[in-house]
């Protein structure tokens, strides 16, 4: 089975201006590669404000002006351009974004879902397929007319999720799906995830909920600094986390309030503050000289990634 | 030290029914209690009524018997899900924490903030970072109580362990109360002595 969506080695950058008219370029995802297989779910997960919600943007090609990125993005072997994603994107990519801040507050639902219709006749088809839709999602005739500040926050998850499927996509990233929702709203939205992928939908979920990501996900890259530190199975995340293999993921996996809730000091370095080394050289327990100037590659190790000298040959 | 609350019951202008319903909840500093409920129960509702947030309630909440003051500093501090909510955009860091109190290297960095983070301006620091901030803050000496509404929801496990720590040696040392609202039952189980479901106690 051929990757659906491959990212290959893509940074992003911002243009700032710090003091009148001086710039500085501050970068907020190194490095970054991943990729997604059909009907599988890939979780990408990091802490908040860490610059993940960015990858998403990237990958939907709607990335703010002053942003700068590099790298390749490939959907089905072949990369894409800007021009590519705008085509792509809401068609056979959508995007389920974090609230429902993202909807138009003075359209209706249904006119906000079904989008821009060229003819009468389109619209005619949408709407039936979107009353489909919503009705599989539980969402009765009355929602059609609502505007999104009537809706609840687990009504609002899925009028976004079925919003997402109404074009039929390929691809399905998630920026945050689960915060400020209660349990049972989350096994909800989580399992719609998991009806996606038996429909051989590829899914990105971009998420810092680690029981979400355990919930649903088949594989899960860690996010730190703005690297991609390790990309795990999922099935690793389990006894005293023995296989997991970044330093960083077994101390995430052990801090869990149900492992132990084992502390672990020093914070991650704040963006712009990148050093040359490696990202968790301060924090890391078994570091070598070489991890404080040379950076660390990802690399394969059997079915997993991992960004950490120790697993390198030689080292 | 008791935290009270009699008889609350609470409900939105515009609304028919109650969202809260003569609930009748007692809080002590001897211990660590856990609120749990689901979204849109009233959990926030409830926190706002008894650190004086939200004053349109009917019933009363005392601290030790007296009610809580109407202007000046309240006793019962919240800390909220959201650090960048609560914070002046305009102001640096450093003078967040100064409008609390004058504050010492030495808790600046049992909470782990970096020297450097006071000189920036909220949207320069990460949620986990400002959180930091918003708790240390609220630990002025006059706070007798601290309620905190979903504080670490939004942070990566590692955080959450760092910051809860500091709150607790500090909740421990200075004998404060502490009710910790979540919906991570797991976490709730690890910090908690105690742990009340909202619909236990709601009425409606």
């Amino acid at each position: 089975m051929g990757d659906l969506l491959d990212v290959e080695n893509i940074s992003i950058s911002f243009t700032q201006y710090t003091k009148g008219l001086n710039q500085r370029d501050l970068r907020v995802i190194n490095d970054l590669t991943l990729n997604i297989e059909e009907g599988e779910i890939l979780a990408v997960l990091g802490s908040s404000g860490s610059g993940k919600s960015l990858l998403a943007h990237a990958i939907m090609g709607i990335l703010p002006e002053n942003a700068h990125l590099s790298g390749k993005i490939k959907f089905k072997g072949n990369e894409l351009t800007e021009k590519d994603k705008e085509e792509l994107r809401g068609s056979k990519m959508s995007f389920i974004p974090q609230s429902v801040n993202f909807l138009d507050p003075l359209m209706k639902i249904s006119d906000q879902a079904i989008g821009n219709c060229k003819s009468d006749e389109e619209r005619r088809e949408k709407r039936i397929k979107q009353r489909e839709i919503f009705e599989h999602y539980n969402l009765g005739p009355e929602v059609d007319e609502m505007y999104p500040h009537q809706l609840s926050g687990g009504m609002a998850r899925r009028v976004l999720v079925s919003t997402a499927l109404l074009s039929d996509p390929e691809l399905v990233i998630a920026d945050e799906p689960t915060p400020g929702l209660d349990e049972k709203t989350v096994e909800e939205t989580l399992n719609h995830f998991r009806h996606m992928k038996e429909d051989n939908i590829g899914v990105l979920l971009i998420t810092h909920d680690i029981h979400a990501a355990l919930d649903v996900a088949d594989r899960i890259g860690i996010f730190y600094s703005g690297y991609v530190i390790e990309i795990a199975q999922t099935k690793d995340f389990s006894g005293d986390g023995e296989n997991l293999l970044h330093p960083y993921t077994k101390a995430l996996y052990n801090a869990l309030p149900a492992n132990g809730f084992n502390l672990v000091k020093g914070h991650q370095p704040l963006h712009g503050e990148i050093r040359n080394g490696c990202p968790f050289y301060d924090r890391c327990e078994m570091k070598f000289d070489r991890c404080k100037n040379e950076r660390p590659q990802l690399i394969d190790i059997g079915d997993k990634k991992v960004r950490c000298f120790k697993y390198e040959e030689g080292a | 030290m008791e935290l009270k609350g009699t008889n609350i019951s609470f409900k939105y202008s515009t609304a028919h029914d109650y969202l809260l319903k003569d609930i009748n909840i007692e809080l002590n500093n001897n211990k660590v209690t856990g609120l749990i409920g689901d979204s849109g129960s009233g959990k926030s509702t409830l926190c706002k009524i008894l650190s004086n947030y939200v004053r349109k309630y009917e019933g009363e909440v005392t601290l030790d018997g007296n009610k809580l003051p109407k202007k000046g500093f309240c006793p019962v501090q919240l800390i909220y899900q959201h650090p960048e909510k609560v914070m002046n955009p305009k102001w640096k860091m450093e003078r967040v924490l100064e409008e609390s109190f004058g504050i010492d290297d030495e808790l600046l960095s049992e909470f782990g903030i970096q020297k450097s983070w006071l000189t920036r301006f909220p949207q320069e620091l990460s949620g986990g970072e400002l959180q930091r901030f918003s708790v240390l803050r609220s630990l002025n000496p006059n706070t007798k109580f601290l309620i905190a509404d979903e504080m670490t929801t939004m942070l990566d496990a590692i955080t959450q362990v760092q910051i809860l720590d500091s709150v607790l040696k500090i909740v421990k040392k200075r004998k404060m109360g502490f009710l910790l609202v979540s919906h991570d039952m797991d976490l709730v189980d690890t910090i908690c002595d105690d742990k009340i479901y909202l619909k236990d106690i709601n009425n409606i």
